[in-house]
């Protein structure tokens, strides 16, 4: 927590996500606005196959560190939003369960809707995560990747 | 002797995740890495951004054994 009371809150692990979870932590009696953005996986394939579920993988310590960036420099364009949150799983992920979660609380609502949407847009560019689609009989990495850029090019 | 850090389809073409390799700059580390794991490794770092301790970095800086080279290829999370 900085000297404003504003909190981050940054997680990349295995576990399943829980959104309401996140929303709960974020509930501020100062914010009228809370923004969750849930990523889940879909049924869409790059590679032409009948997918079941996507494997993440990743170094938890290269992505929490990425996110943490992705936050602050989310604060420095608006400096109202309180709470952020940006949780990432890894390991298998069924369809349709959420592979990402991003909750921003503030004051009101406009900087909430513009700070969640920085921050899922620069996850997807800027933090270091791959993505294999899994079939009943193989898997391969996602061929819809880019390079990795910068949080302030995102 | 720097430790290395390969990460998704770099693991993969490596066949291992982690492992140390003797140079004095991140462009010795690699060639070395590109000996020990060969041309499909040698692919994939082709198309792969280079960090070191979590930053960018370019192929002339220095390393040493308290510094981890991580080879990140096109990313695909959210």
């Amino acid at each position: 927590m900085d000297a404003k009371g504003n909190v981050d809150w940054v997680e990349v692990a295995e576990t399943p996500l829980e959104a309401d979870l996140l929303e709960q932590w974020a509930t501020r009696p100062e914010c009228g606005a809370i923004v969750t953005f849930c990523g889940t996986t879909r049924r869409s394939s790059s590679t032409g196959h009948d997918v079941t579920e996507l494997e993440y993988e990743t170094s938890v310590e290269l992505a929490e560190g990425r996110m943490r960036e992705v936050i602050a420099v989310a604060r420095e364009r608006w400096p109202d939003i309180v709470a952020v949150a940006i949780h990432h799983r890894i390991g298998r992920v069924l369809l349709g369960q959420p592979a990402v979660v991003i909750v921003v609380s503030s004051p009101h609502r406009r900087e909430a809707f513009e700070a969640a949407q920085y921050c899922i847009d620069t996850v997807k560019k800027g933090v270091p995560m791959w993505k294999r689609e899994v079939w009943p009989t193989g898997s391969a990495w996602s061929q819809e990747a880019h390079d990795i850029v910068s949080v302030h090019d995102a | 002797m720097s430790r290395i850090l390969l990460l998704g389809p770099a693991r993969e073409a490596a066949g291992v995740r982690d492992d140390h390799i003797e140079g004095a700059t991140v462009g010795e580390v690699l060639r070395g890495a590109v000996d020990r794991y060969g041309s499909t490794f040698e692919e994939v770092l082709k198309v792969s951004k280079i960090w070191v301790n979590g930053e960018p970095s370019s192929r002339e800086q220095a390393v040493g054994p308290q510094d981890e080279v991580a080879v990140l290829p096109p990313v695909s999370g959210g």
